[in-house]
């Protein structure tokens, strides 16, 4: 487990015995320094791998549901396939090719923040922020729809007969409870990822972003990709249950 | 630890490369392909989330340990899967009834 | 710590407890060290509270009819002393307070990596402490701290959601403060620090880290989901739809399992740096007890459905679950062996956190190998729900976790402080809790064994006897907890100073003064040399 020492540091100044270098000359090195940092490299590193951290736990807490779903799905197939069925299929399509859209703009957004450009990076944080506002419009849109049909559990579950197709009512109650739950667990985490960027935005406008101190934003756009990712999941394992083929 | 920094190709490439593969999950389930509708999905899904990760996220350019925590983070939700699976489809082993 | 600030120290130099003055510059502080005393104060406080709650069990239970309070309110004391001890107390006592502070002075650095996150981690505890204070305050909650479905979700009209709320948002504390010690401990080591030159107080904030990252999520969406189900009266746990309330429990002992681990790891690193310092001895096999803390962490995923022998789940499973359950304590017995073998010939001394560290190895030994009685599917079916298992884990989480705890508080609290506590009480004090707690706990294990529930208000008659030795015990149980309170809060303003390092210990956070300058060093640390560099005795053969 010898993981190696930053090198960076040990690397400066070899010879001397004091392998770091005194403090005031470090902070004021760059501005974008946060002082617990020997130097702007570390604190990137430590940025990126925090938030890799924390998107693990992300894994571990949409997974309970994940696991939840594995469960029910293969013991209730009939009803989760019934109530896959009264999804729209068109709607999440288009969720999904908005999303994947946003990962591209919030790619270029890091690009651009690495690169120094702010104008770019502005406009590219809009675009996605704008995305994603896209997004949350089709999925409430949705939520509506499913409200008129009165498919919603606990609100006001009282499917149309074809809308079970054939499965029993209560399993595919239980269907639409994994729906509600993952999207809406899905949509809380957009709306904090907008409000990220958001944040992002206002500070490259006010020109708080650097080509040294972009890290902010790649950390938020790994956030972002991730989120995209759970709804690359959900896609098919809600809306494409036994096909639609028939 | 030196990232290069992937070029604006690479990002077209890959955003074209998930565009095709959404629209061939969304085919693919109007064909009747039986339980390999299912597999194919979930297999097209891992690739994108594979794209998005390796490209957009830069686990490609980026040095182990963040892979590390990566794999540990699947290999921990396949523990919780794999273990509470165990339970529920060996109960009818010896009728313990279910829910 | 008001305290602390109007006196003025002898020595005139800057400290981390002086360089600031005012409430503000103690609320928005982003030093790890006065975050530790900010969590030091709320912790002690819930302590307290889950404490009062056990004291007015261990009345109620004087008499085989009760003796105190209503059935409804007993269900509503072990509810809330389980959920404050766990979730309040136990899961962040060391690593929050101890641990924020130590971990980057060990480490050479001048700060954790993410100071306001560190900070944001202290108010969202106090935010989650505040949703279950308004339960306790407004009736109570009577569940048990496990939150089973579909009690929990259907059949209770108590304050289930603020509860459930209150442990949800304490969770992310820990996450957080769990994140903030990975990536200190990967990416800010001082030049020369490598891993295997770490104490062994930070192997185990490591592992305890990986506990706190990957468990804690998968106890909050169990509880998001508790709460969803309870406000739309519907659910996945919900039997009338097709649900299974076992894969509540399911998500919750996923959790809640290596979260008992959570709180004991950190308790064996405590007693590795005492055990050493007081041996005046290098540990036996460090690479040993090193590994053995991220064994425990890995392990400690596999075991969960030892919880649930008897809830429904299949039996496979069940051999599966006590099969790894025997595995995982191997690497805790490893420990047990190391730390003996460390003490052998060393050149000990009895001071109060050695009296800790010693009385935690003996209790922690027992509460372990009762631990394997449970782990034993076939006993478990006997014992399940008994005292037996009260007895069992409170051996690990009172005489092994909270006395690792005390040592720690004891043996870091000159550096912490810049005060020399009166030793002589401090011992007296370790002794009254070593004798409280077997008087309290150990008829325990005999009720359990001859088949007395748990949660329960009333028990038949030939019980009373050993249900009175437990009481008297915890009543001088409760004496002993609360005597360091008194010399400890008094040596602040009246102990002697103490220098920067009064226990001639080994380690980079005792090269500094006591207490130390706000970026911990007044130089960055190098670090040429092996750790617990203490000089071997010449007569040790081993």
């Amino acid at each position: 487990m010898a993981t190696p020492i930053r090198s960076t540091s040990m690397s400066e100044s070899a010879a001397s015995p004091l392998a770091v270098p005194p403090r005031e000359s470090v902070h004021s090195a760059s501005p974008a320094l946060h002082h617990q940092f020997e130097d702007i490299e570390q604190q990137r590193d430590a940025g990126n791998f925090g938030m890799w951290v924390f998107l693990a736990t992300e894994m571990l807490f949409f997974g309970g549901v994940f696991t939840g779903y594995i469960i029910y799905r293969s013991l209730y197939y009939s009803g989760f396939a019934a109530g896959s069925h009264g999804l729209e299929i068109d709607l999440g399509a288009a969720m999904m090719f908005v999303l994947l859209a946003s990962s591209f703009t919030m790619a270029m957004a890091v690009h651009a923040a690495r690169e120094g450009k702010h104008r770019p990076l502005i406009g590219f944080l809009t675009a996605t922020i704008i995305l994603g506002v896209a997004f949350l419009g089709m999925k409430f849109t949705e939520y509506f729809h499913k409200w008129q049909e009165h498919m919603v559990p606990g609100l006001n579950f009282h499917p149309a007969l074809e809308n079970l197709r054939g499965a029993p009512e209560r399993t595919v109650e239980l269907f639409m409870c994994f729906y509600f739950f993952m999207t809406g667990l899905h949509a809380l985490h957009m709306i904090i990822g907008i409000g990220l960027l958001t944040v992002m935005a206002i500070l490259a406008w006010r020109r708080k972003l650097s080509s040294e101190n972009y890290n902010r934003v790649e950390v938020s756009g790994l956030y972002w990709h991730f989120v995209d990712i759970i709804w690359i999941y959900l896609f098919p394992l809600l809306y494409l249950i036994g096909g639609r083929y028939k | 630890m030196n990232e290069q920094n992937p070029s604006v190709g690479t990002y077209i490439l890959v955003f074209m490369a998930l565009l095709v593969l959404a629209a061939l999950t969304t085919g693919i389930a109007y064909v009747d392909l039986g339980p390999f509708n299912t597999v194919i999905a979930l297999a097209i899904a891992v690739l994108k989330m594979t794209l998005i990760g390796l490209f957009f996220m830069h686990l490609w350019y980026t040095r182990g340990l963040t892979r590390i925590v990566v794999l540990a983070g699947f290999f921990w939700l396949a523990l919780m899967i794999s273990f509470t699976l165990a339970d529920v489809f060996t109960r009818p082993w010896i009728n313990t009834p279910g829910p | 710590m008001s305290t602390a600030v109007a006196e003025v120290p002898v020595q005139s130099r800057v400290h981390y407890l002086n360089a600031n003055y005012g409430i503000k510059s103690w609320l928005f502080t982003t030093d790890h060290k006065r975050i530790a005393l900010l969590y030091l104060g709320s912790i002690t406080v819930m302590f307290f509270i889950g404490g009062a709650a056990a004291v007015m069990m261990r009345l109620h239970l004087i008499e085989p009819a009760g003796a105190l309070v209503q059935p409804e309110t007993y269900n509503k004391l072990f509810t809330m002393h389980g959920v404050v001890m766990v979730f309040f107390f136990l899961l962040p006592s060391i690593p929050a307070t101890l641990g924020n502070f130590l971990v980057p002075m060990m480490i050479g650095a001048r700060d954790l990596a993410f100071p306001r996150l560190n900070l944001l981690s202290w108010y969202v505890y106090i935010t989650g402490a505040a949703f279950t204070l308004y339960a306790l305050i407004s009736g109570g909650v009577d569940t048990g701290w496990t939150f089973y479905t579909p009690l929990s979700t259907h059949y209770l009209n108590t304050h289930v959601i603020a509860t459930a709320l209150g442990v949800f948002i304490t969770g992310f504390s820990s996450i957080l403060t769990g994140l903030n010690f990975i990536v200190t401990i990967h990416k800010m080591r001082a030049p020369g620090m490598t891993w295997k030159r770490m104490p062994l107080f930070l192997w185990s904030m490591y592992a305890t880290s990986i506990i706190f990252v990957l468990g804690t999520p998968v106890i909050a969406i169990a509880l998001f989901l508790v709460l969803l189900e309870r406000l739309f009266h519907v659910g996945i746990f919900d039997p009338a739809i097709g649900g299974d309330p076992v894969l509540f429990q399911h998500l919750f002992w996923f959790y809640s399992h290596p979260a008992v681990y959570i709180m004991i790891l950190p308790g064996m690193g405590v007693v590795s740096e005492l055990v050493t310092c007081f041996s005046r001895k290098k540990p036996f096999g460090y690479m040993f007890i090193a590994y053995s803390s991220l064994a425990i962490a890995m392990i400690s995923f596999f075991v969960w459905g030892h919880h649930m022998f008897v809830s429904g789940q299949s039996a496979y499973a069940g051999f599966i679950f006590s099969a790894l359950s025997f595995a995982v304590a191997i690497p805790s017995a490893i420990k047990v062996f190391n730390w003996t073998a460390t003490l052998y010939k060393g050149s000990i001394s009895y001071q109060a956190p050695m009296l800790y560290a010693l009385g935690f190895i003996g209790l922690f030994t027992m509460g372990g190998l009762t631990g394997l009685f449970l782990a034993s599917l076939a006993t478990d079916v006997h014992l399940h729900d008994t005292y037996f298992v009260i007895a069992h884990f409170h051996y690990i989480m009172v005489g092994g976790a909270v006395m690792a705890y005390l040592g720690g508080i004891h043996f870091w609290w000159p550096k912490i402080t810049g005060r020399l506590y009166h030793d002589g009480w401090a011992r007296f004090a370790a002794l009254v809790i070593f004798v409280g707690f077997n008087l309290t706990f150990f008829p325990q294990y005999m009720l359990g064994y001859l088949g007395m529930p748990r949660r329960y208000a009333v028990y038949p008659v030939e019980f009373q006897v050993l249900n009175v030795m437990s009481s008297a015990g915890a009543s001088i149980l409760g004496i002993g907890y609360l005597i360091p309170f008194v010399y400890l809060l008094w040596s602040i303003r009246y102990g002697p100073i103490a220098g920067g390092n009064p226990w001639g210990a080994k380690g980079l956070e005792w090269e500094t003064p006591s207490p130390p300058p706000t970026d911990n060093f007044e130089e960055p640390p190098i670090v040429p040399e092996e750790p617990y560099g203490y000089a071997d005795p010449e007569h040790v053969h081993v």
